[in-house]
């Protein structure tokens, strides 16, 4: 993608002008449309210690973009779990796609899940197979063959500039490498909801960029993204809102 | 081209790789078992079948001699063969009556200073039902000592013993299935600790549990199948080994057991039920294990 086609995009997004202490603040896209999330005074500890997170509230839009901001420790990654249904809410309620989370019959969860693409911050690739099968796990997992989709996943993994890495295995990879399959392996699906913990936290700037308008991309073509990051300048190239966590509430800020 | 990598490499765990000699072990204990129960379910079917509808007289040896006691067998018969139920009575003569008692007695059996009962082979007719007690009476009462056997008492305990050795084999057999299911599901447990990291990542792409569980099942199925062909193997062997080294000889001297074809397959059977059971051993555990997560 073109940084002109990249500009384009960024010039779509509609400015925030909620407050920032809104008690439950809304992004600005496709506002009438059912929330891809909803948090409702989400509280989350783990067993029995502390609260990680206190009082959150927000909502993201359908074809929403934010970046989740905060300083290290604030708990982004205990809201992402929660958004990726890693875990429960200890009060609150949480609706992903219009679904209340502790009412959904487990069986139902998966299905969910697969809506929604993932970037760990600690990449999680499976170590034994190679970045084309870690990839393709996110399709063969719906349902689909592996031979159905194995040269779509090679044609996303040549996008993401490891064409000759297709078939290495995760611990022959730099972090950048394993970064850019976990990106991969998270958009495969074109999902509804895209969550990146840190995406960009082992590549340099050029890459970093070109990952987010990736995310851009995939914004546009409907997918709400969400993406956790203290990166500041990469949030300040961007002109998305940020939902900023702080001692476990959040507000959500106008573009950087 | 198909996936070339399983996602969960289990063919490499070392915790699993004993499951098939356990499983093995256990359907040769299992086949052996059933081989058991089946030749004595057999020969006793054949017992029952063959005393069905037959009586045996006993006319003890007369103190007057053999001229006196061939008397009382002439009277005993006329008597049989005046009752409407029975078919056909027919007297073993004194060297048929020695040389059935010739396995227990061996060569003794012939000596003349041996007293041996004459026996009367008595044959109902279809459906009779005479009354035992009064033929048993007038019996006694024509030929002093004579002593009338439906073979109810002998069979009684045959049977019983039947059921126990069939109850032992059946409690062997599963013993065998739950000491197999164990082993398969420990196996299942490690491989869940080891490949914990991989299943997590599995689901959280949205991979359904059954998708996990089926990994499980089918390494658990094949792993059933192997070890159940082996102890299969090794049992067939030893009944081949068995059946050629007492073959030749009448089991308790109650007549030769054979092994027939529904036999044979009942025991090949053993091995895909192993397989089955793995299956269904690792299915659960796995399933039961991940239900505990989100």
């Amino acid at each position: 993608m073109s940084a002109v086609a990249a500009r384009e995009c960024k010039s779509q997004m509609v400015t925030v002008m909620e407050s920032p202490r809104s008690p439950e603040p809304t992004a600005p896209a496709d506002q009438k449309a059912p929330a891809i999330v909803r948090f409702e005074h989400v509280g989350m500890r783990y067993g029995a210690g502390p609260e990680i997170l206190r009082d959150v509230s927000f909502t993201l839009p359908p074809r929403s973009f934010h970046f989740l901001t905060g300083p290290s420790g604030a708990g982004k990654s205990s809201l992402l779990k929660l958004l990726y249904l890693d875990h429960l809410p200890s009060h609150g309620r949480i609706e992903v796609f219009g679904r209340d989370i502790a009412s959904t019959p487990r069986g139902e969860l998966p299905a969910i899940r697969r809506r929604i693409g993932v970037v760990f911050q600690d990449f999680r690739l499976i170590d034994h197979l190679s970045a084309l099968e870690n990839v393709a796990l996110a399709l063969i997992v719906a349902g689909a063959q592996f031979e159905q989709v194995r040269d779509h996943v090679a044609e996303m993994l040549r996008w993401v500039g490891l064409a000759e890495q297709i078939h290495a295995k995760p611990a022959t990879l730099s972090g950048g490498e394993q970064q850019r399959v976990a990106i991969a392996r998270a958009v495969i699906g074109k999902p509804n909801l895209l969550l990146a913990d840190e995406p960009t936290g082992s590549v340099d700037d050029a890459v970093a960029m070109r990952i987010l308008y990736l995310f851009e991309e995939l914004n546009k073509m409907g997918t709400t993204v969400l993406v956790a990051t203290h990166n500041d300048k990469l949030v300040s190239s961007f002109a998305h809102p940020r939902l900023d966590l702080q001692a476990g509430e959040t507000s959500l800020l106008p573009p950087a | 081209m198909a996936k070339e990598t399983a996602d969960l490499p289990l063919r490499h765990d070392a915790a699993s790789r004993f499951v098939p000699f356990v499983i093995a072990v256990m359907v040769y204990l299992a086949a052996l078992a059933l081989a058991g129960a089946m030749v004595v379910a057999s020969a006793v079917g054949g017992w029952t079948e063959g005393l069905r509808g037959t009586l045996t007289v006993h006319i003890m040896p007369n103190p007057a001699g053999a001229t006196a006691t061939a008397k009382d067998v002439e009277k005993a018969l006329t008597l049989l063969r005046a009752n409407t139920h029975v078919a056909a009575a027919r007297a073993l003569d004194e060297r048929a009556s020695r040389a059935l008692l010739k396995p227990w007695l061996g060569a003794g059996a012939g000596a003349p200073e041996i007293p041996v009962p004459r026996l009367i082979d008595v044959r109902l007719r279809n459906g009779a039902e005479p009354d035992l007690s009064a033929l048993a009476a007038s019996l006694r009462k024509a030929v002093p000592g004579a002593e009338l056997d439906d073979h109810r008492r002998w069979l009684g305990r045959l049977l019983g013993l039947a059921g126990s050795l069939e109850t032992i084999a059946l409690l062997v057999l599963l013993l065998a299935a739950s000491a197999a299911a164990l082993a398969v599901v420990f196996a299942a447990q490690a491989g869940l600790a080891v490949h914990r990291r991989a299943i997590e990542i599995l689901h959280l792409i949205g991979a359904r549990d059954t998708y996990i569980a089926v990994q499980f099942q089918r390494r658990a199925f094949m792993q059933g199948l192997m070890g159940g062909i082996i102890g299969l193997g090794f049992a067939i062997v030893s009944l081949l080994a068995m059946g050629k080294l007492f073959g030749g000889v009448e089991l308790f001297g109650l007549g030769q057991v054979r092994f027939g074809p529904l036999h044979w397959l009942a025991l090949a059977a053993l091995a895909p039920a192993a397989a089955l059971i793995a299956m269904a051993a690792a299915r659960l555990t796995v399933l039961r294990s991940l239900a505990q997560r989100l």
